[in-house]
């Protein structure tokens, strides 16, 4: 076994396979934060608090009626996104003229009420979920112990950020999206309802944000202030890989967790503080994010 | 004036002298419940503590004494800052007597020094670090409950002493972490056991599966959690997901509630050892207090920090019915330190010289899925560290107080 600057070679390449791991969930909040901007132009404060509705959806499911994993995976995100198009529909759409500050700061107070409720509910101590009997056990890649969870939320995440990548920049769909986004009166003039359109995307975005819930109930404590412990890294995140772009969020994602991961072996106490540092000097040299299309 | 006006003026005249002879011969005391009402430690203390607090004098029957007592409660946020600030504006405006709780070290030792400088009462229930009977320790204040030597003696000692002999921690990065470690590892190392290595997080940390890497690669029999609430509960989900309890490992919770217990499941938590004062379901008395504090919490159960507050308010109340006055907070302390304690949570108990509150410890494992009968029933008793034993000896602790 070899070393790298002190760090025996093993640790190391475990600390970066969990660091992906990590990533995996910055990159799917980002990217629904992403989509949120990029199409609406809303700053979405209350995205923690629609993961953290996503995990005790997944807990209520379950406890209530009886509905596993598998079908939350799938059912949840579509709840949660049923509350995002109402709060488009109810609020947002009023702001939609306004400078983006007003949403920023409506979302900001949604997110602080939807974390109050849920706290005078369910405490803030947290509710048990365990993971999923098919995915429970791991391997031993040699260097560390695998979780088959973990590799699941991996895989699902890749394939989750990839489609969605897909559906916006290479599909007809996301062609109108974009188009709706650069100018709506012409694509209105072209027959295609965009405000339903914007509604949908939305919807979609909060959806996101729901699975990831989902997919971390297992793993991390289902609270209700789980999501305030999360959003402001993420929102390092877009920043970092420039606000609005899809790829983006993704990529700057999954490096962002690697560089947590291994900041994690060789200065543990730095670790939340790390990703800040980065963006400083990201927007030091450039203001438009790494991805950004310039401001 | 008619004869009936000048009979009415009369009466309402007298009425109004007895009322203010009444308000004289009244000791009219206020208690202000301190705590974390809105974040990771609500649960432990928060409307919980608030609601003990009630029940003690209920309990108490201040009418029955010629008191009056009022209970009321704010946020500290966990922030020493905020604590310290609420604590001032109590004691100089509000006209407070005794501040109880106070969950979160930092914040406890802010209010500790308050309390000192405004010579009022202080009755830690929620706070842990075992400086507040040492280095800290103030003629004003009673630290009730538990502290971070007496877990680090309980949990520590008992695991050691089963074969538990190499330790690694995993520890939040602020005052009480580091006191939780210092005092663990000198517990280890003093029964024959070694510190194989630590590591520090930050505090509300979510993802800990680099920092149980760290661990699982030591080797070390045992993982030491010197951390708490939400952080321990994501450590041991997280732990238990690696395989390292599958793998021979162990956690050794150093600071666990029952709601922190609830909050993993009994599932993930079975085989946890761990140490506290006080469990709801011990005794018919604790049972029927919890019975009565679920009237203001339902479906919720009181951790030891609750109960400490009905304890310590319980005994207060005693001391201040003795003296006739809460106007003098040193005088007050000294009375409950004179006074043996006697309340049906705690049973019989006294209060030391330094401050500290003395009474059995137990340690508790975590029952498995099979073995809880009902909501709630999760522990079962290993072993009872008498009264003697349970907290750090008074000559250890350095605190001025004690005489030399």
């Amino acid at each position: 076994m070899f070393e790298i600057f002190g760090i025996p070679s093993q640790a190391l390449f475990g600390q970066l396979l969990l660091g992906l791991i990590n990533g995996s969930f910055y990159a799917l909040l980002s990217l629904g934060l992403a989509v949120i901007f990029g199409m609406l132009n809303i700053i979405n404060f209350a995205h923690g608090a629609q993961y953290m509705m996503g995990a005790f959806a997944a807990y209520l499911l379950l406890q209530h009626l009886g509905i596993g994993y598998w079908e939350a995976l799938v059912v949840a995100p579509i709840m949660i996104g049923a509350t995002g198009v109402l709060i488009e529909r109810l609020l947002l759409q009023h702001l939609r003229k306004l400078d983006p500050l007003y949403g920023l700061l409506l979302t900001f107070g949604l997110a602080l009420v939807i974390e109050g409720l849920f706290r005078n509910y369910y405490g803030s101590s947290g509710l048990p979920y365990q993971v999923p009997e098919a995915l429970q056990g791991g391997s031993n890649l040699g260097f560390m112990f695998l979780p088959n969870y973990r590799a699941w939320v991996i895989v699902l995440s890749l394939a989750v950020c990839f489609a969605t990548w897909f559906a916006i920049e290479r599909t007809r769909l996301g062609s109108y999206l974009r188009a709706a986004t650069e100018n709506p009166v012409l694509v209105r003039a072209f027959g295609i309802n965009v405000p339903r359109m914007v509604t949908l995307t939305y919807g979609f975005g909060v959806g996101l944000a729901a699975l990831a819930g989902v997919m971390a109930a297992p793993i991390y404590n289902v609270s209700p202030q789980m999501g305030s412990d999360l959003i402001i890294v993420v929102f390092a995140v877009v920043v970092i890989g420039g606000m609005g772009s899809i790829m983006g969020a993704i990529l700057t994602g999954f490096a962002l967790g690697v560089v947590e991961g291994l900041t994690k072996v060789f200065y543990p106490e730095a670790s939340n503080t790390v990703i800040f540092v980065i963006m400083a000097i990201v927007l030091l040299i450039r203001p438009a994010g790494l991805f950004g299309r310039g401001a | 004036m008619t004869l009936t006006g000048r009979l009415v003026f009369a009466v309402a005249a007298l009425v109004c002298a007895v009322a203010s002879a009444q308000a004289q011969d009244d000791v009219v005391v206020k208690i202000g419940v301190l705590s974390d009402m809105s974040s990771l430690y609500s649960d432990i203390g928060g409307a919980g503590s608030v609601a003990a607090a009630k029940l003690a004098v209920e309990d108490f029957n201040p009418a029955a004494h010629g008191m009056k007592v009022e209970v009321i409660s704010a946020d500290h946020q966990n922030k020493p800052d905020v604590g310290a600030s609420i604590a001032r504006q109590w004691y100089d405006v509000d006209h407070v007597d005794v501040i109880v709780d106070v969950p979160t070290s930092s914040v406890g030792l802010a209010v500790n020094e308050v309390t000192r400088e405004k010579n009022k009462v202080f009755l830690v229930s929620g706070a842990a670090s075992s400086d507040l009977t040492g280095p800290k320790c103030s003629p004003n204040t009673i630290h009730w409950t538990y502290d971070t030597w007496m877990l680090a003696n309980g949990t520590g000692k008992a695991l050691v002493k089963t074969g538990g002999d190499t330790w690694f921690f995993i520890t939040a990065d602020y005052a009480f972490g580091q006191a939780l470690e210092r005092d663990t590892s000198a517990v280890v190392v003093a029964n024959g056991g070694k510190v194989l290595g630590s590591v520090r997080h930050p505090l509300n940390n979510s993802d800990f599966s680099s920092f149980l890497l760290q661990a699982q690669t030591s080797k070390a029999k045992i993982i030491g959690l010197a951390n708490a609430g939400g952080d321990t509960v994501n450590a041991i989900k997280q732990g238990s997901e690696f395989g390292i309890t599958a793998g021979g490992q162990h956690f050794a919770g150093l600071l666990v509630f029952v709601n922190d217990v609830q909050a993993l499941g009994l599932k993930t938590a079975q085989g946890l050892v761990l140490t506290e004062t006080w469990y709801w379901d011990m005794t018919e008395a604790n049972r029927a207090f919890t019975k009565r504090w679920q009237v203001a919490r339902p479906g919720k159960f009181p951790s030891m920090v609750p109960a400490g507050v009905y304890s310590s308010v319980i005994h207060y109340l005693k001391a201040v019915a003795a003296l006739k006055s809460s106007s003098d907070g040193r005088a007050v302390i000294a009375k409950m330190k004179e006074m043996p304690t006697e309340d049906p949570l705690f049973g019989k108990g006294s209060i030391r010289a330094d401050g500290r509150k003395i009474h059995d410890a137990f340690l508790f494992e975590v029952k498995k899925p099979e073995e809880s009968k009902y909501p709630g029933d999760d522990y079962k008793l290993r072993a009872t560290i008498p009264a003697a034993e349970a907290f750090r000896p008074l000559k250890d602790g350095n605190c001025p107080l004690v005489g030399g």
